[in-house]
C-alpha cells in the first residue's frame, strides 16, 4: 500500500510537469492550429536562464535568502521566455501564416534546433547541477514520501491552470484568445488586433514555460540544453492525450500521463511476472531455475514503460480522435 | 488532429531532420597532402560533455604530434582531426562510420559508446581501417572477428566480474536489484554483473530498465524500495546516475550503490551532490593520478582547454597516441601497411602499458573500485593486471 500511494504520489509530480508544458503547446495549437515544437526549448532557456542568475546571485550578494534569488531569477527567466517566445513568433511564424500547415512546422522545428544549438554554445555541453534553494526535505503523506519540490510542482501547476481559465473565460484578453482562435478574419473584422492577441499567447506560454523549467530543473537537480527535447515530447503526447487545443485536457493529459508512466514502469515487471503461474514453471525448467524466493522473472520489465504509455495514447486516439477532451470548441484559447 | 495527419508530419519531420544533418556535414574541412583521423562520438545531446572528451583527448595527441613534426615515409606529414558526431545512435554511428570510410581516413579513434561501435566496426573491418574504441567496454566489439578493431580499456566481462564479486564479497550484499540503461554498454555490464553475483551466491530479486534520455526513475526506484535489496547496482552513465543518487535519497532508501566506469567520474559528483555519498562505483585502469602519466596529461588538457577532464580523455589521448606510434614504426600511413604493425605494439602510454590480445582488447586491463567520501571519489584497490 505504501509502495503504491508513493506511486501515485511520483506520478502526480511527473503528470503535473508534463501538464505545465502541455498547457503552453496546447494554447498555441488552439489559436494557429500550429504544433510549436520549439516549446520545449524555451523551458529549457528558463531553466538555464535561471540557474545562470541564481548561481550570478549566490556569488555577488552571499548574504541573500534563498526564496528572493529564487523569486528574481524566476522572474528573469520568465522575462528572458516572453521575449523568447514574442521573437519566435515574430520572425518564424508569422510571415508564414498563410502558408501551407506543414511549413510552419519545419519551421518549428528549426526553431526548436537552433535554439538548442545556441543553448549549448552559450551553456556548454556539461550538465549544471541546480544549487538546492528548496531544500530537498522529504515530507511523509500517507505512508509516502514528497518533497517541497514536488509539492509546489503540484501547487504551482494547479494554480497555474486556474489561473489560465480564468484568464480565458473572464477577461477581455481571453474573450479577444477565444475569437481569435474560432476564426482569425473575423474576429479581426470585429475589431480584435489578431496580431496582438497571438503575441500574447506566445508571451503567456512561454512565461509558463520559465516557470516549468525552473521546477523540473530543482526536482531533478540539473539542466543541460538538450533537456527540453525529450520533455517537449512527452508535453505534447499529453496535450494529444487530453485533446490538443483544450486546456483542462492538457492538464488532464498531463496527469494522466505521468500516473500511467509511474504505474506502468512500477507494475508491469509485476503484472507480467511469469513465475506467478504454475503451470509455467512445471512446464519450463530454466523458468523454474529462476524463480527462486522472491525474484520474478517477468515477460515485460520496466523497459516497456514508454510503450505503455503510448499504447494508451493510440488507443485513445482510435477512439475519441480529438482526445479526451477535445470536441469543446468553445473553451480553446 | 488525426493520426494520418500525425504520421504525415512524423515522416516530414524525419526526412527535415536529415537534410537539415546533410547540410551540417556537408561543410567540413578539407585540408590536402595531409593525413586524416578520424574520430567519432556523440558531440550532441545528452552525452555530448563524454563524446567531446574523447575529442579534445585526441585533438591533444594530434596537436602535440604536428607541433613536434612528424617524418613518415620521408615527407613531414601533419595530422588532420576528422571529427562526427554519431549522436550516441546506434544508427548515426553507422552512418558517420561510412562517412569517415568515404573521407580515407588513415584510422578511427571511437566511437565513444558501444552501442555505436559494434555498428561501425563492421564498416571500418570492410574498409580494412584500423579502429581503436577509447572507451567501448562490450565484450561484442572485439569478438566478432575483424582484426581491424581494438580498444585501449578493459572490457566488460572483465569489470562485471569484478564488480559482481566485490559486491557479494566486500560489501556483503546477498540480494541485488540491478538496473540498466538499455544501451549497449549498460545493458552488457549489467548482465555480466548478474552473472558474477549470481556466481558468488547473491540473488537478483529484481531487474529493471530506464534509459540514456531519462531523469525521473521514482517509478522503478519505489519498485526496488518494496524488495529492499542489499544492493542497487547501476549499468549506465554519470547523467542518469546523479538524479537516480537524489531520487534513491529522497524515497529513504538505505540500499548500498554500485555501478560502472560510466558512472566513476566528476560530473557524478557534481550532479548527485550529498546523495552521492558512500556510493561505489569502478573504473578500468588506474586512477588518474595513479596512472604512469596522468598527472601531465591533466595539467596539459587544463591548460588546452580550461575544462576538467570527464573520463576517457586519457584513453582517447592514448589511443591516437598508439595509432601514431604505429605509423612511426611501419613508417607509413597506409592502414594496409600499419595494421600489421599496431597488432604488435608496446606502447607506454599515459594510462599504462598498451598491447592488443590476439582480439584487439587491452592486454591485463586492471580494474579499480572508488567510494565517495566527503564529496570526493576515495580510491579502495586495484583488482587484476
Amino acid at each position: 500500500m505504501e509502495i503504491f500511494s508513493q506511486q501515485i504520489l511520483n506520478g502526480l509530480v511527473l503528470g503535473s510537469v508534463y501538464a505545465l508544458v502541455a498547457l503552453g503547446y496546447t494554447m498555441v495549437y488552439g489559436i494557429l492550429g500550429l504544433i510549436n515544437f520549439a516549446h520545449g526549448e524555451v523551458v529549457m532557456v528558463g531553466a538555464l536562464t535561471a540557474l545562470s542568475v541564481s548561481n550570478a546571485l549566490l556569488v555577488a550578494t552571499p548574504g541573500l535568502p534563498a526564496p528572493v534569488i529564487l523569486l528574481v531569477a524566476v522572474l528573469v527567466a520568465m522575462i528572458a521566455c516572453m521575449l523568447l517566445g514574442f521573437s519566435i513568433e515574430r520572425i518564424a511564424y508569422r510571415p508564414l501564416r498563410r502558408a501551407p500547415r506543414l511549413a510552419p512546422l519545419i519551421t518549428a522545428i528549426g526553431v526548436s534546433i537552433l535554439l538548442q544549438t545556441i543553448a549549448m554554445l552559450i551553456w556548454g555541453r556539461q550538465y549544471h547541477t541546480v544549487p538546492a534553494l528548496i531544500p530537498p526535505t522529504p515530507h511523509t503523506v500517507a505512508g509516502a514520501t514528497i518533497t517541497d519540490v514536488g509539492i509546489a510542482i503540484i501547487a504551482v501547476s494547479a494554480v497555474i491552470m486556474l489561473g489560465l481559465l480564468l484568464l480565458v473565460h473572464f477577461t477581455k484578453l481571453g474573450r479577444a484568445m477565444r475569437a481569435t482562435a474560432e476564426n482569425q478574419l473575423v474576429s479581426g473584422l470585429m475589431g480584435v488586433d489578431v496580431n496582438r492577441i497571438i503575441s500574447a499567447t506566445f508571451v503567456i506560454g512561454s512565461a509558463l514555460a520559465a516557470v516549468a523549467g525552473v521546477l523540473v530543473s530543482a526536482n531533478y537537480g540539473i539542466a543541460h540544453y538538450y533537456m527540453g527535447f525529450t520533455l517537449g515530447l512527452k508535453a505534447f503526447t499529453a496535450a494529444v492525450l487530453g485533446g490538443i487545443g483544450n486546456l483542462g485536457g492538457a492538464m488532464l493529459g498531463g496527469v494522466l500521463l505521468g500516473l500511467i508512466e509511474s504505474l506502468g514502469a512500477g507494475y508491469i515487471g509485476h503484472l507480467t511476472d511469469l513465475c506467478q503461474f504454475e503451470s509455467l514453471r512445471q512446464a519450463s525448467l530454466e523458468l523454474a531455475r529462476n524463480c527462486t524466493g522472491s525474484a520474478e522473472v517477468p515477460l515485460f520489465g520496466s523497459n516497456y514503460q514508454d510503450v505503455f504509455a503510448f499504447l494508451v495514447l493510440i488507443t485513445v486516439l482510435v477512439f475519441r480522435p480529438t482526445g479526451l477532451l477535445g470536441e469543446r470548441v468553445s473553451e480553446r484559447a | 488532429m488525426n493520426l494520418g495527419k500525425l504520421s504525415v508530419d512524423a515522416r516530414t519531420i524525419v526526412l527535415g531532420l536529415g537534410a537539415a544533418a546533410m547540410l551540417g556535414l556537408a561543410g567540413c574541412g578539407k585540408k590536402e597532402e595531409a593525413v586524416r583521423i578520424g574520430h567519432a562520438g556523440p558531440l550532441t545531446g545528452p552525452q555530448s560533455h563524454l563524446g567531446k572528451d574523447n575529442e579534445n583527448g585526441v585533438r591533444l595527441a594530434l596537436d602535440e604530434a604536428n607541433a613536434a613534426g612528424v617524418m613518415i615515409g620521408g615527407r613531414k606529414v601533419t595530422f588532420a582531426l576528422q571529427s562526427e558526431d554519431d549522436q550516441a545512435d546506434p544508427k548515426q554511428g553507422a552512418i558517420v562510420a561510412q562517412k569517415l570510410v568515404d573521407a580515407k581516413v588513415a584510422g578511427v579513434i571511437g566511437h565513444m559508446n558501444s552501442g555505436t561501435t559494434i555498428p561501425a566496426s563492421k564498416l571500418y573491418s570492410d574498409a580494412g581501417i584500423p579502429q581503436l574504441s577509447p572507451s567501448a567496454t562490450a565484450v561484442t566489439y572485439t569478438h566478432q572477428g575483424f582484426n581491424t578493431a581494438f580498444r585501449v580499456i578493459a572490457n566488460d566481462a572483465q569489470q562485471g566480474k569484478v564488480l559482481g564479486e566485490y559486491a557479494v564479497g566486500k560489501l556483503g550484499a546477498k540480494t541485488v536489484a540491478i538496473i540498466d540503461d538499455r544501451s549497449a554498454y549498460g545493458q552488457g555490464l549489467a548482465d555480466e554483473f548478474e552473472k558474477a553475483a549470481k556466481a558468488a551466491g547473491a540473488q537478483v530479486v529484481t531487474r529493471e530498465f530506464t534509459g540514456i534520455d531519462k531523469t525521473d526513475f521514482n517509478a522503478i526506484l519505489t519498485s526496488i524500495k518494496g524488495k529492499n535489496p542489499d544492493l542497487i547496482f547501476y549499468g549506465g552513465m554519470d547523467v542518469q546516475a546523479g538524479p537516480m543518487l537524489k531520487q534513491i535519497k529522497n524515497l529513504g532508501i538505505t540500499s548500498k550503490y554500485l555501478a560502472g566506469d560510466g558512472v566513476q567520474n566528476a560530473e557524478l559528483l557534481k550532479l548527485a551532490g550529498d546523495a552521492g555519498e558512500g556510493a561505489y562505483a569502478s573504473s578500468p585502469g588506474l586512477p588518474l593520478d595513479q596512472m604512469p602519466g596522468g598527472k601531465g596529461f591533466a595539467e596539459k588538457y587544463k591548460a588546452k582547454y580550461n575544462l576538467e577532464i570527464q573520463i576517457y580523455a586519457p584513453y582517447a589521448y592514448d589511443a591516437a597516441n598508439v595509432v601514431l606510434a604505429a605509423m612511426k614504426k611501419a613508417d607509413s600511413a597506409d592502414p594496409a601497411k600499419y595494421l600489421p604493425v599496431l597488432k604488435t605494439i608496446t606502447y607506454q602510454g599515459v594510462t599504462g602499458n598498451i598491447t592488443f590480445d590476439e582480439n584487439g582488447d587491452v592486454k591485463g586491463g586492471s580494474i579499480s573500485l572508488y567510494q565517495v567520501k566527503d564529496g570526493k571519489w576515495k580510491y579502495l584497490e586495484t583488482v587484476g593486471g
